[in-house]
């Protein structure tokens, strides 16, 4: 008896989240796999089971390779943006060059950016953004806008428009993390590398990037999964549009599912998004792994 | 040659700070500032950075309307709910992780850490259907639970890092005195992972606090409503009043900013060493 009970003491602590997240996650995520394989889902009482119609459905819709071709443009450039300014922000808070309290102000300003939820960021950049706002003033100075730009209706930049405004608000977290990490570097490697003669850029290659590898790797496969999921500040800011030059995989989910209640489809097409973010954690959770170990 | 060699570069990178805090930094101010004028000047052209007629009448406005204070009241319910609840749960599934070994650790470990690759928008269809079935549509509990998703995995997973790093000699002492394992879990570990718990409680409170998606589907009348669902809804309701939206942005603003800049330190340990350790 005692045994029994000295063997269930764990899972009596992990009783409430193993409860939660059955429910919230095992089944829900069974439950959209059943979606996509019926007809009219949710919507209807008794649907009956279509096989695999939803899913040629949805890899012949040209929508949807619109919407992966923006996802991918959205996902690459965000990613790719996100690393270099988190880095070269990170650099410039940990550069000897600077006073203590100088970097400490430097670094809440720097971080700002991801503190307001999606909704103030798309309110605050569509007021900027506004034709005759304050990007259009600031920019005509340098003659990259005219007083009218419309940065979120013009078909051939709203996508940019979106993308830039991700990139501003995501990012803070590349640079939190490589900041820890460039503070971790032990002083030595740099000294022992200058008395070789080598020069910053040698160094930054040969003992900067080898060093926070790991940490370059965890970061953009988080973020690759987090700008997949991306939806609240493009819906808020273009809705998609203007003819779904904006409409990324999460926009084209959210409108099959919400707006036209297809639910099936809507699933299908999760489905698909669920599987690449899942081949993608695969990788993240072999990395963290390999990182421990 | 060396020391004009340096000091161009320090000027070069004292620049560059100054460029990086412009980028960053400017949207917030533009948003403060927008915030203390009237719609007409807003709209300015060219802009008014200093020179407009300031007053607080925005944010007069905003707290004197109920049904935006309801927002807040809302916001600030559901996250304060969800850190508790969270802190609760995750902190005794830390301890099973971090003092014992059982069967299935490995497995439910791993679906605790890919709960981050689960993009919301899959969940939420089927929360839909769930949802009304348990109930709780347009409840506090429906947006407590969903967030709870979301924000126990990063708990449980920095917690289980924290106790990991506490010796169990002092666990083991209190065993032997007949103490139970809760008695461990709560009068020993806990106070000494204060500054852990602090870290995790306001990533929690973020989360939940900046939360959109779930908050728009699973609520339904406007006293349900949350502060970003609130901010948007003014965007149609009022066909823009920007001075006021911006009001409103900024006082929903407010409570992450506060937490940030009181315990930032805790903050940004806990962050990047969560981006390290996943």
């Amino acid at each position: 008896m005692r045994k029994v009970k000295k063997a269930a003491t764990p899972y009596l602590f992990l009783a409430p989240t193993i409860i939660l997240m059955v429910v919230l996650l095992v089944i829900p995520i069974c439950m959209i796999f059943q979606y996509s394989f019926l007809n009219n889902a949710i919507v209807e009482k008794n649907p009956e089971i279509v096989g695999f119609k939803n899913y040629s459905k949805i890899l012949g819709d040209k929508a949807f390779w619109n919407a992966v071709r923006n996802t991918i443009f959205f996902v690459l450039v965000s990613v790719v943006a996100h690393m270099g300014l988190g880095m070269g922000f990170a650099m410039l808070l940990n550069s000897s060059y600077f006073a203590r309290r100088t970097k400490t102000i430097a670094r809440v300003i720097y971080v700002l950016p991801w503190m307001f939820t999606a909704s103030v960021i798309a309110i605050l950049w569509k007021l900027m953004l506004q034709p005759q706002g304050i990007i259009d003033y600031l920019l005509s100075f340098v003659h990259l806008a005219t007083k009218d730009s419309e940065w979120l209706s013009d078909r051939s930049i709203a996508l940019y428009t979106i993308t830039f405004v991700n990139i501003w608000c995501g990012y803070p977290f590349y640079m939190i993390s490589l900041l820890a990490g460039l503070q971790g570097i032990s002083g030595d490697l740099y000294e022992c590398s200058a008395l070789d003669g080598a020069d910053s850029l040698q160094q930054f290659l040969h003992i900067t990037i080898p060093q926070l590898k790991p940490i370059i790797i965890s970061i953009s496969m988080l973020d690759f999964v987090w700008s997949i999921q991306s939806f609240a500040v493009i819906w808020m800011l273009t809705g998609g549009g203007p003819a779904k030059t904006t409409e990324t995989l999460s926009i084209y989910i959210y409108k099959f599912a919400f707006n036209s209640s297809k639910y099936a489809l809507a699933s299908a097409a999760s489905v698909i998004v669920l599987i690449i973010c899942i081949i993608v954690a695969i990788f993240y959770v072999r990395q963290q792994k390999k990182a421990r170990d | 040659m060396v020391g004009r060699h340096k000091r161009s570069t320090k000027v070069i990178v004292s620049i560059l700070l100054v460029l990086g805090g412009v980028f960053a930094g400017f949207p917030v101010l533009w948003m403060f500032i927008s915030s203390l004028k009237s719609n007409t000047e807003i709209f300015a052209w060219p802009p008014k950075f200093i020179d407009a007629g300031f007053s607080l009448n925005n944010y007069i406005a905003v707290l004197r309307d109920s049904e935006k204070i309801r927002f807040f009241i809302n916001s600030y319910t559901i996250s304060g709910l969800v850190v508790l609840f969270t802190l609760f749960i995750g902190i005794m599934a830390a301890y099973a992780f971090s003092r014992f070994d059982f069967p299935f650790k490995e497995i439910i470990n791993t679906i605790i850490v890919s709960v981050q690759a689960i993009p919301p928008i899959v969940l939420l269809i089927p929360y839909m259907s769930l949802i009304v079935t348990l109930r709780i549509f347009n409840t506090y509990f429906a947006l407590l639970l969903t967030y709870m998703v979301f924000t126990l995995p990063y708990c449980i997973l920095m917690m289980t890092g924290y106790f990991n790093t506490i010796s169990t000699t002092l666990d083991e002492a209190v065993l032997i005195d007949g103490g139970s394992r809760w008695r461990v879990c709560w009068r020993i570990l806990v106070p000494i992972s204060i500054p852990g718990i602090i870290s995790v409680g306001m990533y929690t409170f973020m989360q939940a606090w900046n939360e959109y998606l779930f908050a728009l589907i699973l609520t339904k009348t406007n006293d349900m409503r949350t502060v970003p669902v609130g901010i948007n809804l003014l965007m149609g309701q009022h066909t823009y009043d920007w001075g006021q939206m911006m009001a409103m942005s900024c006082l929903g603003s407010l409570p992450v900013l506060i937490l940030f800049i009181f315990f930032q330190k805790y903050f940004i340990a806990g962050m990047s060493s969560g981006a390290i350790k996943g």
